[in-house]
């Protein structure tokens, strides 16, 4: 077993009358990217701020590699790195300069920031001031700015939001190779999709609460089980043959169009196995597999955009 | 060592940023000094015709003129010092530095040594440019002025933390500092002798700290020892004191 980098207990958090994070636990393994997943306002920011030592929770406990966040600041900052939300640089301050202040600020200095910035993209915005890159390349300056002292954890607080797609995938790059590195990913998003390329491991919260926690292919197979195929054909016995499949659910035809829903991962293999018996033509095939927006659904009751 | 080390790269990252705001340096050191070559060549030979009342205790009198001034650069720099952070608290900036291993003491120090800078610079470029009107012979002690001056800089600059700490936008802390600072000149005792007040008054001008200031400052730059002034250094640091305490505790990172 991988050791535990954090491991969070119970914690609970309000705000006045707000409960903004309730009974909150997960553990965190070396060299995995987990993702805190969840719509805004669920608790994620809150959770990670705490695990950071930037908040400290009514209740609860919190370990991140063996240091208390809320005694062991300090020390414990020397160890992470951390992007935070919505959180900006000086607007009149260069690339550079924002590097180097930062080097500056650790003990440990094996990261160069030059080196950094060449990886990163950024090299020829040495010069630049903060408020003219684009948002893409603030977010990479800041993952710069997370990895100068090269953590151990690097916290990561929703990312791409507001990236262009192009943006994101490229972020998205970078941090597996953070993770390829040896290093440990904690972050957040309410991109679902993100979350599923990116994350090994991922908690689900919704107020406050955690509702589940695994990869997001088990998280899927665990919720949403059920599969789909669409296929198009105009011979006579599709209808008969396709609802004799062990597997099969339900058989809904509009037209020429079949939909075979099922459950199991045998089921597409079961269906292309009964076509091909059976010599039945088909004109369009296509599989739909449930994602952890379906997931978020099942476990909701609503999409996460709501 | 390492903290120090944060301080000083901040600070003189700070520096560099605040000169490159589009009006930074022209707000900052030009105008003041402008402004006081301006009022030198309108009292120019005036002050020693001033009534007697206003002889030794007024804006007319000896060093009258450099007490406003330098209080008034005071007041601007403490006034821009809230707004940078409160800007940077609303843009997340303080937040962003405080996740880091600095110290959120470094932080504030490097922006009070970036004021303390620029209002060095400022008083040192109006001591040149005005020299025509107010000579710095060897009588005006310059030394004990700049340790006085500094003095008052601390009690108006803690005041402004915890208007800093209080005022929730931007846009709101530049206002409401010049709301609350530039009514206390008028009770300083440099426009209106403070003994001539209604008593209620008096008694107000008594308690706010600028009347403290003015009177100090005047007093060192036109050679009072400082055993004179004993009270009006205490009572600055009570201030300093009272309100560090304050914003201590109810000042907001974001």
């Amino acid at each position: 077993m991988r050791r535990q980098v954090i491991h969070v207990s119970g914690i609970r958090k309000t705000y006045g009358k707000t409960v903004a994070v309730d009974e909150v636990s997960f553990d965190v393994s070396d060299g995995e990217i987990f993702g805190l997943i969840g719509p805004n306002g669920a608790g994620k920011t809150t959770t990670m701020e705490c695990v950071e030592g930037i908040r400290t929770p009514d209740r609860g406990s919190i370990a991140v590699l063996g240091l208390d966040p809320f005694r062991d600041v300090y020390e414990l900052q020397e160890r992470i790195g951390v992007q935070l939300q919505q959180a900006q640089l000086q607007k009149r301050i260069k690339v550079w300069e924002a590097v180097q202040l930062w080097a500056s600020l650790y003990r440990k200095k094996p990261a160069t920031g030059d080196l950094l910035l060449e990886q990163l993209g950024l090299a020829d915005k040495r010069n630049a001031w903060f408020m003219t890159l684009s948002g893409g390349q603030k977010q990479r300056l800041f993952i710069a700015l997370a990895l100068i002292n090269d953590p151990e954890v690097v916290f990561l607080d929703e990312l791409t939001t507001g990236l262009d797609p192009q943006a994101r995938r490229a972020i998205w790059d970078l941090v597996r190779g953070i993770r390829d590195r040896g290093k440990t990913v904690f972050l957040t998003t309410h991109l679902m999709e993100e979350a599923e390329r990116l994350c090994d491991r991922v908690a689900i919260i919704e107020h406050g609460r955690i509702i589940d926690i695994d990869s997001p292919r088990r998280l899927v197979d665990r919720h949403c089980p059920e599969r789909s195929v669409t296929l198009s054909s105009d011979d006579p016995h599709a209808d008969g043959c396709l609802a004799r499949i062990p597997r099969v659910e339900s058989v809904a035809r509009l037209g020429s169009r079949f939909t075979i829903r099922g459950t199991g991962d045998g089921f597409v293999t079961d269906v292309i196995q009964c076509l091909s018996e059976n010599r039945i033509t088909v004109t369009e095939f296509r599989t739909e597999l449930p994602n952890l927006e379906d997931v978020f659904l099942t476990l909701t009751g609503h999409s996460i955009r709501d | 060592m390492n903290m120090l080390r944060g301080l000083w790269r901040l600070t003189w990252i700070e520096v560099k940023i605040f000169l490159r705001e589009p009006l930074g340096a022209i707000g900052t050191i030009v105008v003041p000094v402008l402004a006081f070559v301006l009022l030198g060549r309108l009292t120019a030979g005036r002050s020693a015709k001033a009534s007697p009342s206003f002889a030794l205790n007024g804006l007319l009198g000896p060093g009258g003129i450099p007490t406003l001034v330098s209080m008034l650069i005071t007041i601007s720099a403490v006034l821009s010092l809230v707004t940078i952070i409160s800007i940077y608290r609303e843009g997340g900036i303080l937040k962003r530095l405080r996740a880091t291993p600095l110290r959120p003491w470094t932080i504030l120090t490097a922006h009070v040594l970036v004021k303390l800078l620029l209002t060095a610079l400022t008083m040192a470029a109006m001591v040149l440019a005005g020299r025509r009107y107010f000579a710095i012979g060897p009588e005006i002690p310059l030394v004990s002025f700049t340790v006085a001056l500094l003095i008052s800089t601390l009690s108006i600059l803690s005041i402004g933390f915890i208007i800093a700490s209080i005022v929730p936008t931007a846009r709101f802390a530049q206002p409401i500092g010049a709301i609350i600072f530039y009514p206390m000149i008028a009770f300083s005792g440099l426009f209106v002798p403070i003994e001539s007040l209604p008593p209620v008054l008096r008694a107000v001008a008594r308690v706010l700290p600028l009347s403290h200031s003015a009177r100090l400052l005047q007093g060192i730059w036109t050679g009072d020892p400082w055993s004179a002034h004993m009270g009006d250094v205490a009572a600055l640091a009570i201030v300093f004191v009272v309100c560090v305490a304050v914003s201590s505790r109810v000042f907001r990172w974001e």
